[in-house]
């Protein structure tokens, strides 16, 4: 009875049939990609208890991306800020680089299952943009990248590296070029290719079942990380900490321990020039309220008339004016504490954790850094901070170098 | 059914030809001009008008409809402001029918009962909400037919026989079809598989079929006139207001661009034989 009463209660039993997080997600598209739609659901539904399927994902991971990912004391870090013993969940030594890998390697298997032969994707840093023509090249498929302009020139290594895997990399100028852009952009081609084309959405956003799915093949990483925190301390940590832009790497880590109340998570949002800068910003869930885009409802950034704002974040992986639909969920019901950080305070978290761990971070990833960076102090030696390090830096150094006015 | 929709169709197959459904977006490239384009559209020849809701974000449409929509939020059109126009509207017209199409997102931050509140009393006759496929029918779909407002659907070539029970049970005015997979102003390239689509959504249903995307010349609406209840221009129109504009700003083309089109539209609809309804 209990035990049925604490199943009922779970946090994690969300989505709804209909993909409802609380009153967030759903399936808000056009009538030509329902029915696909509908298949991709009905097909997931199978693989996902389908012991082959999962075989051949869990092969794939450790082979082929190199899981489990290591789960790193950061001890000069912990020593420095004097309180509590900080950890690294180490996404960004996965093959790729980041967390994307995870969820690329399971849908694209899914694709496969489908019959599908062309993948498309957005990407906004080019770290989902990679790993998908990875996966791409490694199954023999082919992959058109959807990757706004402005994105194309600031992260231009990933843009290249998207070529020499075979794929093709096509840049959207509308609006401000950035990944809402990308994102309107392959949903008009697979609304065009829906026959044939699937689409490889990179963050837990999206219709349904995509929120529910990415976060599936993304909660790897936090059941990794509590066999291996029990290994090591014998005991759970006492907060989470990860950077949310659409939130795939958040979801993914912070999955495993929504029933686990006594650990607190905390989601770091790009705050960009500060959340009372108008349009200066990426925090959905800190400064903008509940709206319905990309197939979804959410917290979204948007003016009185409903119309989408664009946002700003010195990091691309994070300049998305929504959030994937569980987060909202967790940010109402208090599950999760949502910060905003902002450019600024990630670009020193940055540089702290380059010269004290030797481990350059993408700068995603040094925004829950900076978050890091002031909860650890206040917390006691004893406890134990997680951070999802879920991607390397080496795609930002000229960002950097440009935001310090070094020229190459 | 909603009367004016009704008697619009009723009107069209007495003269044994398909209607003329004519979208053009609201505001754009301003209100003024977009108002009085829409005030003439009738008279030049269209049976019913799309009236678009600008989005930021039209994930369903093509470049040119997409800009259009961008030039009438940039010159400051809001959903209040496109409710308005349809209220000065039917100043001067009570008859021919005006539906809304555009995305939901501005809808539901207007609030859904206020906004259908509005729709009802300045006389929009139906929605066409690209982004509210009928899993969502709770959102906007019943509370607008609860006011008689008819939810117009779109049917696709991704349509099988079962989604489109689904589709049909809660449609109301006419059914859309869309003539391809894929977005507003691409073209069609296989009109016999149209024409076979349109005669089975009409085997099950009582409601008209329009057929939509990708129609740019009288010749092209001329085909589709053949077997379809109605046939729908949109970009081809808003290509015109576009191509008419002098740095983004109307001139003295601009009204009549679009009209010009509608006219030599409207003549084409005729069916060449006479239609056999058993």
């Amino acid at each position: 009875m209990d035990k049925e009463q604490n199943l009922q209660n779970s946090l994690k039993n969300n989505p709804d049939e209909r993909g409802h997080f609380g009153k967030f997600g759903g399936c808000y598209v056009a009538e030509t990609l329902m029915p696909l739609i509908l298949q991709l659901e009905e097909e997931y539904e199978k693989a996902k208890n389908d012991e082959n399927f999962l075989r051949q994902l869990s092969a794939l991971n450790a082979s082929y991306a190199g899981r489990p990912s290591p789960l790193y004391h950061a001890e000069r870090l912990s020593q420095e800020l004097n309180g509590a013993k900080i950890y690294f969940k180490r996404e960004e030594l996965n093959h790729t680089g980041s967390h994307k890998v995870n969820n690329c390697l399971g849908q694209i298997l899914l694709a496969k299952r489908m019959g599908k032969n062309r993948i498309i994707a957005e990407t906004g840093a080019g770290q989902h943009g990679v790993a998908t023509a990875t996966v791409c090249a490694r199954f023999g498929l082919e992959s058109v990248i959807y990757m706004g302009a402005t994105d194309v020139k600031r992260q231009a290594p990933n843009v290249f590296r998207m070529k020499l895997l075979g794929a093709k990399v096509v840049p959207v100028t509308s609006g401000a070029g950035t990944l809402k852009d990308a994102m309107n952009e392959a949903l008009r081609d697979w609304v065009t290719n829906v026959e044939n084309t699937y689409y490889l959405i990179g963050t837990a956003a999206g219709p349904h079942p995509y929120p529910a799915m990415v976060r599936d093949f993304q909660s790897v990483i936090g059941k990794e990380l509590r066999e291996q925190i029990l290994d090591i301390e014998g005991k759970l940590p006492n907060a989470i900490v990860a950077c949310i832009g659409g939130g795939s790497n958040a979801i993914g880590i912070f999955h495993e321990f929504l029933d686990d109340k006594q650990i607190a998570l905390f989601g770091a949002e790009a705050a960009g020039y500060g959340l009372e800068v108008k349009n200066g910003h990426a925090a959905s869930m800190s400064g903008g309220r509940p709206g319905v885009l990309h197939g979804n409802r959410t917290y979204l950034l948007q003016n009185d008339d409903g119309q989408i704002l664009e946002g700003h974040s010195i990091s691309a992986g994070l300049d998305y004016p929504g959030v994937g639909p569980e987060h909202s969920f967790l940010k109402d019901s208090g599950r999760v504490n949502y910060v905003p950080i902002t450019d600024e305070e990630a670009l020193e978290a940055f540089q702290i954790c380059t010269k004290l761990e030797g481990i350059i971070p993408a700068l995603e990833s040094a925004h829950g850094l900076a978050q890091v960076l002031k909860l650890a102090p206040k917390m006691d030696k004893e406890e134990i901070i997680v951070l999802n390090l879920s991607g390397r830096g080496d795609k930002d150094v000229e960002t950097v170098a440009k935001y310090f006015g070094v020229e190459f | 059914m909603n009367n004016r929709i009704k008697a619009s169709f009723d009107k069209c197959a007495n003269e044994n030809r398909a209607a003329l459904v004519t979208y053009i977006m609201a505001g754009d490239p301003d209100i003024n001009t977009s108002q009085e384009i829409v005030n003439k559209l009738a008279e030049a020849g269209a049976d019913i008008i799309e009236l678009g809701m600008a989005f930021s974000d039209p994930m369903a449409d093509g470049p040119i409809i997409e800009a259009a929509g961008h030039r009438a939020l940039k010159n400051g059109l809001t959903l209040e402001k496109t409710l308005n126009m349809v209220e000065n509207f039917r100043q001067h017209n009570n008859e021919t029918p005006i539906i809304l199409m555009g995305y939901y997102n501005p809808i539901y931050i207007y609030g859904v009962e206020k906004f259908l509140q509005k729709a009802k009393r300045v006389g929009v006759d139906g929605l066409l909400i690209v982004d509210l496929p009928s899993e969502e029918d709770e959102e906007l779909c019943v509370p607008a037919l609860e006011k008689n407002i008819s939810f117009i659907r779109l049917v696709t070539p991704t349509t099988d026989n079962i989604r489109l029970k689904t589709i049909l049970k809660n449609s109301s005015g006419f059914i859309y079809y869309v003539s391809m997979t894929g977005i507003t102003g691409a073209n069609i390239n296989d009109y016999e598989k149209v024409s076979k689509n349109v005669t089975e959504i009409k085997q099950q249903t009582d409601l008209p079929v329009v057929v939509g995307f990708g129609i740019k010349t009288a010749q092209d609406a001329q085909k589709i006139a053949q077997y379809s209840d109605g046939v729908v221009v949109g970009t081809v129109l808003v290509r015109a207001i576009e191509n008419s504009l002098k740095e983004g700003k109307a001139t003295k083309e601009t009204i009549n661009a679009p009209l010009n089109i509608v006219r030599s539209l409207s003549e084409g609809l005729f069916r060449k034989e006479q239609k056999n309804k058993t």
